[in-house]
């Protein structure tokens, strides 16, 4: 084994990129939980956001426009659970399950004739001088727009929850929802935009997969991170900063052990492939001590009759 | 306008209803998605459904339909305990693999002893392993109370790379050339998981699946406990004042869960699929969250949707040979049949009424 072959600088490098799908759908995630929505879709619209994203821009050759399309695709997907759940009152576990399993069925039927072909790259930030200094430029100037896009998107999402007076209905709704009703807040409409919101962002998470991440379409390539996203809402205890730290050390969790996989440790690979799985298992552990922080209406069926 | 009116008592005619409306809607919006890919949609449905029952070469075909509906059942009853209770295990697929990797682990562990209390032990491991890799999801929700939806999740991907790690290593076959993979225990005559009538498909698993539907339903109607699973879901508040304790209901319905998928894996890998392979697992742990939702959690509604599910399964392989219909068509066609149910399913609860009515 030989750990000097790791070097930390481009560790923290790649975990940035590794970390910005979970950011992406963790953030959207927590948006549609905070307005009261359990939305366990998240890897179906993940994986179909990936699909999406990556025909759009192989045939336009335009990744930017592959991920505008990712963020359509997860939207529409995520209108269907909106549907669903806010005007069919159907069981929000069930019908985020129905929304995984159909995703990832679409998702390979949409994706049968991109096996195998490289999407067009994806542009990294350049910045003259500043992107060549020594350690910070290789870490703070080097990575693609989405990676800052999801930054941005944690610090806009902070300030809407805490600043604005739409943000503050939107927590009032995922609070009491018979309340907000009484106050006269359409909650449906106001639940199916935040549900879309989070499709998108879970899209883009996708789409940054088979973009950037990986980069290829394979079926099933998402391998669970829609399901990471979720327990990152969890580990954030629904605060946004919070799931950017957790993303971060997903990120590296994973990264790290891609890199002890690529040194020789003398652990076999597929014990190494566990741990991002585990360590949220454990995360989660230690997180579920304290549930007063979940908004009181997460999951509950709302009509406006009762 | 239209607006829906909580109904005082569920619907029986709809609750019958549902799973039916929904197939048809799913047929109906399954035959366009095949016109869509350029089939005719008629023909699919027709190779979909009818022929692996009646068609040219369905002798061939039925006996599969117990095969592949079995292990459907098996989880599927399983996991309609819990989530009658509001417990939601989606792990299956996990506790199936690692049921698998018990039952085969024991079967080689006496390799090539023959004897008849082999088999019997396997049932058992297979049960067993199912039942420990569900007490991690159990037994955390119950001391910590973490999430058992994304415990059981996370424990499906540390399953797969489990099965991986097996298959390459401790379980591989020492005589197959290197090539990933165990024994085939299908040569192994006290380990085989042989049909018991030749020629219907009825194996030991079969019959398993066929007392658990008989079992769960004599649970749930007339058991104490079955009533405290209905009652926790139903009104989880008079649950608690009727002396339910939670824990004990988290474990025991998660821990059925895992020992019946854990079978359903030890029955596979002894007789259908034969060995212990990388890609071992085909997704029944998560079909059979839509055979339970489609079977309505009831045992008998269960049954039939399983024998549904299954048909989809072996006419879709049909139709991916005779008609070139993509394989994900089907998975699909499937996820379809799950959000048409959840749809319909408001019916049960509310009507439906034109009209302004008075403001609530």
């Amino acid at each position: 084994m030989d750990l000097s072959a790791i070097n930390p600088v481009l560790l923290i490098a790649s975990l940035m990129v590794a970390a910005t799908p979970i950011l992406l759908a963790g953030i959207g995630e927590l948006v549609v939980e905070r307005a009261g929505v359990l939305n366990l879709g998240v890897e179906g619209m993940m994986i179909t956001g990936a699909i999406c994203g990556f025909a759009i821009a192989v045939n336009t050759g335009s990744p930017a426009l592959g991920f505008v399309a990712a963020a359509g695709g997860g939207a529409l997907l995520s209108l269907l659970f909106a549907l669903l759940t806010q005007y069919a009152l159907a069981n929000q576990v069930a019908s985020g399950l129905a929304l995984t399993l159909f995703g990832l069925g679409l998702s390979s039927l949409l994706g049968q004739g991109y096996v195998g072909i490289k999407p067009p790259p994806t542009d990294r930030l350049d910045i003259p001088v500043l992107t060549d200094l020594p350690v910070v430029g290789r870490i703070l100037f080097g990575h693609d727009l989405m990676v800052y896009f999801g930054i941005a998107l944690v610090a806009l999402v902070w300030a809407f929850l805490k600043y604005t007076r739409a943000g503050l209905i939107l927590r009032a709704v995922g609070e009491s929802h018979d309340a907000a009703h009484a106050l006269g807040y359409k909650v449906k409409r106001i639940r199916v935009m935040a549900i879309m919101f989070g499709g998108a962002c879970a899209g883009l998470g996708g789409a940054y997969i088979s973009l950037v991440r990986v980069p290829q379409w394979t079926e099933g390539m998402t391998a669970g991170a829609g399901w990471i996203a979720l327990a990152l809402v969890v580990f954030a205890s629904w605060k946004p900063w919070r799931v950017l730290i957790g993303a971060y050390l997903f990120g590296g969790v994973t990264v790290l052990q891609l890199n002890l996989q690529a040194a020789g440790l003398a652990i076999p690979v597929e014990y190494l492939s566990m741990s991002p799985y585990l360590i949220t298992i454990l995360v989660l552990v230690i997180m579920s001590a304290d549930k007063s922080r979940a908004p009181a209406s997460l999951g509950r069926i709302f009509h406006a009759s009762q | 306008m239209l607006r829906l009116e909580k109904r005082r008592q569920p619907s029986r005619i709809w609750a019958w209803a549902t799973p039916l409306a929904a197939v048809l809607a799913t047929i109906l919006f399954g035959g366009l998605l095949f016109m869509a890919l350029g089939k005719d949609p008629v023909v699919a449905i027709r190779t979909i459904f009818y022929d692996p029952l009646f068609g040219q070469h369905a002798f061939f075909y039925r006996p599969q339909l117990l095969v592949k509906a079995a292990p459907l059942i098996l989880i599927a009853i399983g996991l309609s305990l819990g989530f009658r209770a509001g417990i939601w295990n989606i792990g299956a697929e996990g506790q199936y693999i690692v049921g698998a990797l018990a039952g085969a682990g024991c079967a080689l562990a006496f390799y090539p002893m023959e004897a008849w209390f082999i088999f019997p032990l396997m049932i058992l491991s297979g049960a067993l392993g199912g039942f420990l890799w569900a007490m991690i999801p159990a037994l955390l929700k119950v001391r910590f109370g973490t999430n058992e939806i994304l415990v059981s999740l996370m424990l499906v991907y540390v399953a797969e790379q489990l099965l991986a790690s097996m298959s390459l290593g401790l379980l591989k076959n020492p005589e197959g050339f290197g090539f990933p993979g165990s024994r085939n225990l299908q040569q192994y005559e006290s380990a085989h998981n042989a049909e018991l009538i030749a020629g219907t498909g009825m194996h030991w698993g079969v019959a398993f699946a066929f007392i658990m539907v008989i079992f769960a339903y004599v649970l749930l109607n007339r058991h104490i406990l079955g009533y405290h699973i209905r009652l926790t879901g139903e009104a989880p508040r008079a649950a608690r004042f009727a002396g339910v304790v939670p824990a004990r209901l988290v474990i025991f319905c998660l821990g059925m869960g895992g020992a019946l998928a854990g079978l359903a894996g030890m029955f596979e890998v002894a007789g259908p699929a034969g060995q212990v392979s990388i890609d071992f697992n085909v997704g029944y742990g998560f079909t059979a969250i839509i055979v339970a939702f489609l079977g309505r959690l009831h045992p008998v509604g269960i049954l039939l949707a399983g024998l549904l599910m299954a048909l989809t399964y072996i006419g879709g392989e049909i139709a991916q040979s005779n008609l070139g219909l993509p394989a994900a068509a089907i998975q699909v066609f499937q996820g379809m049949l799950l959000f048409f149910l959840l749809a319909v399913d408001v019916f049960t609860n509310y009507r439906l009424r034109f009209g302004r009515g008075v403001a609530a």
